[in-house]
């Protein structure tokens, strides 16, 4: 009789066991500078180039150690359970890239309370919750360089439209609003914007989307996706629906991802920030702040190893780098590292 | 004896009382529960230096104490038969509402019995439909949960409402003495309060009733339809205050707030022993499911276990701990039939 009853036992008990075998190799040891890259989401291309730059930045800083961590949707309320074990652990420096601006600042004070240093990198925290935030650049070159590679491909006029990654996304947001600007300007009174529609980051749905903007603007030229899922997702509904040649894709990707669709003509150009050198800058950057090698206060700039150093403006703000332009010449080249 | 499903009556033996008892006790769903979770929370401490610490575990309650609020309420709707998927989604049009109330001023106590009212009044329109239509409960909380949702997407848009009063706040993030969270303290209340309404009431035993046979049981006389309209309405209200405990606890609300969370509820109420088909189930087994998943993934976050990994753990820990008595049954009955059909063996 008691040995049926322990069958039961055994088996959940095996099943955790297993579990917790998975993360026990991770535990640190506590004289470790412990520094937390936490992500919008996990299985995400941009992010996982990120964590290799995290992973440089650890090897050239003595005593340092990287947690790469994010949930598996990319949700605010993920990432507040994962900054609150975070905080359990009393690591030395947490780094976000925020799925919610707001949502995320009552936890972040909490760890700040807690006497962790807590920065934001991609997409910011609001300022109560962080020190900097470190934007791959800025906001106003990013909406005008998609702009501007649209019209280069499009030779200046015909209806565009925006595929964008969901509402609530907080980079997304800004360089559409910056594009709307950029589109106000006369040398660019002949593209017409029909159009933004949403994602959600999901390859499905961003396809699905894609396709009704086929359906809805026949005479649309080209579509603008600011994020490395709509685009390959447009880039995808373009070839199949044998639109190469008459709608372009541009936007932000990433080179291996990319490669496919520039050589089969549905891309001309896209363009992306290095997220590698990203992830270095921002690890690098937030064990200056954990180790008191830098203050993070506005106007100051912090030394960040071969990226040289990074200005923090009035507002709190940094600024990494410019986006890069890919196009058939250089995106091979580049496929091979992210 | 066997695990034993709190679904299946358990086989009466000849014992003395003591020892039958004794194994009634053993036999339990929640003495099966009790036994994961220690073994959770001895996993847990061997991963992770972090776990036995009192401030860790106080703070940890967070991750579950809003879901558990709506666990209860799940269990009763479960019991009668029937099922509400909409309760995430009440949590957001709530949470919108309370947001909304906020922006304009409105002070705290109004805020908390604002959103319980809306709660409530979602609550009791898909009772309302349920009950004066005669649609199943699945299809009309189907219906609801993306029209709830939908209302606050058209509200809010890529807008959030993030101005709440300094006293809201304390709700959800404050805690007592510095330890123990206001959210852990009202949902142990709650759970004291379910616990007595199930199971020390005719209430209680009336909708275990309807759960098994709603036919007999309007035929003793049970107003079947009108509580079944109330256990919704009262899981409109349970929702409406997790969104107020939500809300505060973030301060920021968004029309995607608490998304796919009726599916870990039900998880939950199924892990706890409640049988699915209704009839049967108690609110300590669904507490402590409450804390196996809570605890479970504290110590996965703890050991930085991603999401992925963690949403399979789960999910294997759900189908064994409801299999395996299933499995041994079968087992047990198989060996029996053949012990029977071949009395020298």
């Amino acid at each position: 009789m008691s040995v049926k009853l322990h069958f039961g036992k055994l088996a959940a008990a095996t099943i955790l066991a297993a579990a917790s075998v998975l993360g026990a190799s991770l535990a640190a040891r506590a004289d470790d500078v412990r520094i937390a890259m936490v992500v919008k989401n996990l299985g995400n291309g941009f992010f996982d180039a990120a964590h290799e730059g995290g992973e440089e930045a650890i090897k050239a800083l003595p005593g340092a150690k990287l947690i790469y961590t994010g949930p598996t949707t990319p949700t605010a309320e993920g990432q507040i359970d994962i900054i609150n074990s975070l905080i359990a652990q009393n690591v030395n420096a947490i780094v976000i890239s925020a799925n919610d601006p707001d949502a995320l600042v009552p936890v972040a004070k909490k760890a700040m309370a807690r006497g962790i240093t807590v920065m934001s990198f991609d997409a910011g925290v609001a300022p109560a919750g962080r020190v900097f935030q470190l934007n791959p650049s800025k906001a106003d070159l990013i909406g005008r360089k998609q702009i501007e590679m649209a019209a280069k491909t499009l030779g200046g006029k015909g209806e565009i439209a925006i595929l964008s990654a969901t509402a609530q996304a907080t980079n997304q947001n800004i360089w559409i609003a910056e594009m709307k600007k950029v589109l106000a300007e006369p040398a660019y009174k002949d593209l017409k914007l029909v159009d933004v529609v949403y994602g959600d980051d999901q390859s499905d749905k961003s396809y699905r989307e894609a396709i009704g903007l086929f359906r809805k603007h026949p005479d649309l030229k080209a579509i603008i996706a600011p994020t490395t899922v709509g685009i390959t997702a447009s880039a995808k509904a373009v070839t199949d629906q044998k639109l190469v040649g008459k709608v372009f894709v541009t936007g932000l990707g990433l080179p291996s991802e990319m490669a496919g669709h520039v050589h089969s003509g549905a891309v001309d150009t896209f363009a992306i920030w290095n997220p590698i050198d990203l992830g270095y800058t921002a690890t690098y950057a937030a064990f200056q702040l954990a180790t008191k090698k830098a203050t993070g206060a506005p106007n100051s700039t912090i030394e960040v190893g071969r990226m040289k150093s990074i200005a923090i403006d009035a507002s709190g703000e940094a600024a990494m780098s410019e986006p890069y332009v890919f196009d058939k010449t250089n995106v091979d080249k580049f496929a091979k590292i992210f | 004896m066997t695990l034993t499903h709190p679904s299946r009556p358990v086989r009466p033996m000849p014992k003395s009382a003591f020892e039958t008892r004794l194994l009634a006790l053993a036999a339990r769903w929640e003495t099966a529960l009790v036994v994961i979770l220690v073994v959770i929370c001895g996993l847990n401490t061997a991963a992770s230096p972090y776990f036995l610490d009192l401030h860790n575990l106080f703070d940890s309650t967070q991750i579950f104490s809003e879901k558990g609020l709506l666990v209860l309420s799940m269990t009763l709707i479960v019991i009668t038969g029937d099922i509400d998927l909409s309760v995430a989604s009440i949590i957001a049009l709530t949470g919108t509402f309370v947001g909304f109330l906020a922006l304009h001023g409105v002070a705290t106590p109004w805020l908390v019995v604002g959103g319980i009212a809306v709660g409530t009044a979602c609550g009791a329109f898909n009772g309302g439909v349920i009950v004066r239509f005669q649609v199943p409960a699945i299809v009309v909380t189907i219906g609801t949960m993306s029209l709830f949702r939908g209302i606050s997407y058209i509200v809010l848009g890529d807008q959030a409402y993030t101005r709440f009063p300094e006293s809201f706040a304390e709700l959800g993030q404050g805690t007592l003495g510095g330890y123990v969270p206001w959210e852990f303290l009202i949902y142990l209340a709650m759970a004291a309060v379910f616990a007595v309404f199930l199971h020390r009431t005719v209430f209680g035993r009336d909708l275990f009733a309807i759960g098994n046979n709603a036919q007999a049981a309007r035929y003793s006389g049970i107003r079947v339809q009108n509580y079944r309209f109330l256990v919704f309405t009262l899981s409109g209200a349970m929702a409406g205050l997790a969104a107020v405990l939500f809300t505060s606890r973030v301060g920021a609300v968004r029309p995607n707030m608490a998304q796919g969370w009726e599916l870990e509820v039900v998880a939950t109420a199924v892990l706890g022993g409640v049988a699915i088909m209704g009839g049967s189930g108690t609110i300590p087994g669904v507490v402590l499911a409450t804390f196996v998943f809570g605890m479970l993934s504290f110590g996965l976050g703890l050991i930085n276990v991603p999401g992925i990994i963690m949403s399979i753990v789960t999910g294997t820990l759900l189908i064994a701990a409801i299999a395996t008595p299933i499995v041994v049954r079968r087992l047990r009955l198989a060996l029996e039939r053949r012990r029977e059909g071949n009395p020298r063996g």
